[in-house]
């Protein structure tokens, strides 16, 4: 599989990353993701890492870039579901999720995004 | 390494392409599982040997990684070898810091994974390659 599937959920975006994340792979997302907050007006984009059992520097890197990318676009991405373990690994390894919205949920996340677009 | 280190167990992976990183994820994840490793533990040797993978595909322009599984007394670990013949580094210290990088990325490679394992060595040659090697004992 080439490309993760992007679902539609009122005007925001839902990605969930259920695969072990190769480099094209992550090169796909960012582009289809920038393509598909343009092509349906999205106000906000979810991605749930709940699936993911490492988060390396290079897929933190490429959520920084999804981050930054959407956000350029007008729209915010909040990352949801990291797993304790990779929690405590990321930390360790130094990535600190600066500019990458985070929450503990797939409802918590779509909480925060309806808050950023409400402008509270 | 002390004396009376044991291989009890080793294989040898390729690292030329990037599918080779995700491959090297999954079968020393299989060994960390094997090893009884801690989830947390698992998931620190797995992340390491990811940003290490990477390291040798990107700067040393492909090469393996070798697995063993290591018994020393009444303890045993997982030791990681990552062999490449690329450009070398010349200054080890500097390519250890955090936030230094020769490439685009964040530069945590190095000096991340070495807090993610136990012991961590690093030998290089400019002109010859790079050799790092890092053990988690569980």
């Amino acid at each position: 599989m080439d490309r993760i599937p992007i679902l539609k959920f009122g005007d925001l975006l839902l990605v969930s990353i259920q695969v072990d994340m190769h480099d094209r792979l992550a090169m796909n997302l960012l582009d289809d993701l920038t393509h598909r907050v343009v092509d349906d007006r999205a106000g906000g984009v979810l991605i749930d890492i709940s699936s993911l059992e490492t988060v390396d520097s290079f897929i933190g890197r490429m959520l920084g870039n999804i981050a930054s990318t959407t956000r350029a676009l007008g729209a915010e991405t909040v990352v949801v579901g990291m797993r304790p373990a990779v929690a405590i690994t990321v930390v360790e390894l130094g990535l600190t999720f600066e500019g990458i919205n985070t929450a503990l949920n797939v409802d918590k996340g779509v909480e925060m995004l309806r808050s950023f677009n409400s402008g509270a | 390494m002390r004396n009376g280190t044991r291989v009890v167990h080793s294989e040898c992976l390729k690292l030329q392409e990037s599918e080779d990183i995700t491959r090297a994820r999954q079968v020393v994840r299989s060994w960390a599982v094997d090893l009884n490793f801690s989830l947390a533990d698992q998931t620190k040797i797995v992340t390491a040997a990811s940003e290490l993978a990477r390291n040798t595909i990107d700067h040393g322009c492909g090469g393996k990684v070798r697995l063993e599984r290591v018994s020393e007394g009444d303890r045993e670990g997982l030791k990681l070898i990552f062999e490449d013949r690329g450009p070398g580094i010349a200054d080890l210290d500097l390519a250890q810091q955090d936030g230094y990088s020769s490439s685009s990325g964040l530069g945590l490679g190095l000096g991340g994974s070495k807090r993610l394992v136990d012991q961590f060595a690093i030998t290089s040659k400019p002109g010859e390659g790079t050799c790092v090697t890092v053990v988690k004992w569980v």
